[in-house]
């Protein structure tokens, strides 16, 4: 199990755009990945599950990853963090 | 596309009331004439000797004018403008009002090897039918493979390649309310410069599908005439492939993908096919989801516009938890 805290930097929060992006990046992996908001976590391969974490701008989230390709998983998701979802 | 010939407009099987009551009367020889546009003339200024401009090549329509102009003619004993009329070589003269001409000008129409065919309708009514008919036949047309079901009134294009299921999944709809107009090959006709128009591709053939592991299925004979449907508007395109799992697949459907047939942008969607999917259901609620979109209802922007303005919201709080909190 691999984790890393992550804020959110792009001005528009999670929307649909963003949680798809961070479901089509996940889904390449076989690892479980989830995202923890305060005491929320929810499955970072489904895109209701994301939306439903009302990720708003500067909202510190945790990045959990379990499984056969943790690190590499955890690494394209954070990148996507990073990246501001190209925007 | 194959020539169309005078004989084949002769035996054009209109209902009414697209209906156009033609009979040949004289000149049987130039039944195999082509007839090369979809364009009608009415010969009066070329029958007074008046021939620059004169389009040679259309159909000519002879309606109370100009067959009036012809006794006048004949009556002075001046048929030079006639004969060479007849000499430009139109595809066939068309009498309606059911009149029927002089022998002078059946002996030359013979002479000539012209068809001259008559219709029992007026000129205007006639004219207007017959340029609907020929564009009809002279539209851009393609020819593709799948099944063409008319879903909750909307024509649905369901394409894949051979054994992905799509005769099944037409049947399944078909079973549930679904109207089949073509099952494997869908002609397909550009109408209007924008509207495609799928037919069977043989209208005798048109209400039977054949099932893997079943046969042949007459569809209008187990589900009843409601379920066949002779021609439809094109309005979807459902294109089914197999499950790739490297593939990422529209998860919201904000992009509103379209495909370009003859020159006509038609919406489309791709559903892979797994086990545990049901098709004909995801098929017809995305039909009525495309149906809402044209009404101006699209689902998923709606839906993305009001997950920002709750993010919105929640920064808003945010900010002043941080400020005076």
């Amino acid at each position: 199990m691999v984790k890393q805290d992550v804020i959110i930097k792009n001005r528009a929060g999670l929307h649909a755009r963003p949680a798809s992006m961070i479901v089509q990046t996940a889904s390449k992996y076989s690892s479980n990945i989830y995202i923890h908001k305060d005491d929320i976590q929810v499955n970072a391969k489904s895109i209701m599950n994301l939306l439903t974490l009302g990720g708003a701008y500067k909202t510190e989230l945790l990045i959990s990853v379990e499984g056969d390709d943790e690190q590499a998983a955890l690494d394209a998701i954070v990148a996507l963090f990073e990246s501001k979802f190209e925007e | 596309m194959k020539k169309f010939t005078v004989l084949d407009l002769l035996e054009l099987d209109l209902k009414p009331p697209r209906n156009l009551d033609l009979k040949c009367i004289c000149g049987r020889k130039g039944l195999v004439r082509e007839i090369p546009l979809p364009e009608i003339n009415r010969p009066g200024l070329a029958l007074s000797g008046f021939f620059e401009l004169f389009v040679g090549q259309r159909l000519q329509v002879f309606g109370q004018g100009e067959f009036a102009y012809l006794q006048k003619l004949e009556g002075e004993g001046n048929f030079e403008y006639v004969e060479k009329f007849f000499s430009i070589n139109p595809p066939c003269c068309i009498f309606s009002h059911s009149l029927t001409p002089s022998e002078r000008f059946k002996e030359l129409a013979e002479e000539y090897g012209v068809a001259v065919l008559q219709t029992t309708l007026e000129s205007s009514d006639f004219s207007v039918r017959l340029i609907q008919v020929l564009s009809d036949i002279f539209a851009p047309q393609k020819t593709l493979h799948g099944v063409f079901v008319e879903v909750h009134g909307t024509g649905v294009l369901i394409t894949g390649e051979s054994g992905v299921g799509k005769s099944e999944t037409a049947l399944e709809l078909i079973a549930r309310g679904s109207r089949l107009i073509a099952d494997d090959a869908v002609l397909l006709k550009r109408l209007n410069g924008n509207m495609l128009m799928g037919y069977s591709t043989n209208p005798a053939m048109s209400s039977h599908m054949e099932i893997r592991g079943m046969g042949i299925v007459n569809v209008a004979q187990v589900f009843g005439i409601g379920a066949v449907k002779e021609q439809k508007q094109l309005e979807i395109v459902v294109n089914l492939e197999d499950w790739d799992s490297n593939k990422t697949y529209d998860r919201m459907g904000t992009k509103g993908e379209t495909v370009n047939i003859l020159g006509v942008n038609i919406p489309s969607i791709t559903i892979p096919i797994k086990p545990g999917r049901n098709i004909p259901i995801i098929i017809e609620t995305a039909v009525l989801n495309e149906r809402l979109k044209q009404r101006g209802y699209f689902a998923a922007r709606e839906f993305n516009k009001d997950i920002i303005q709750w993010l919105e919201s929640e920064n808003a709080r945010k900010l002043y938890f941080d400020n005076f909190g």
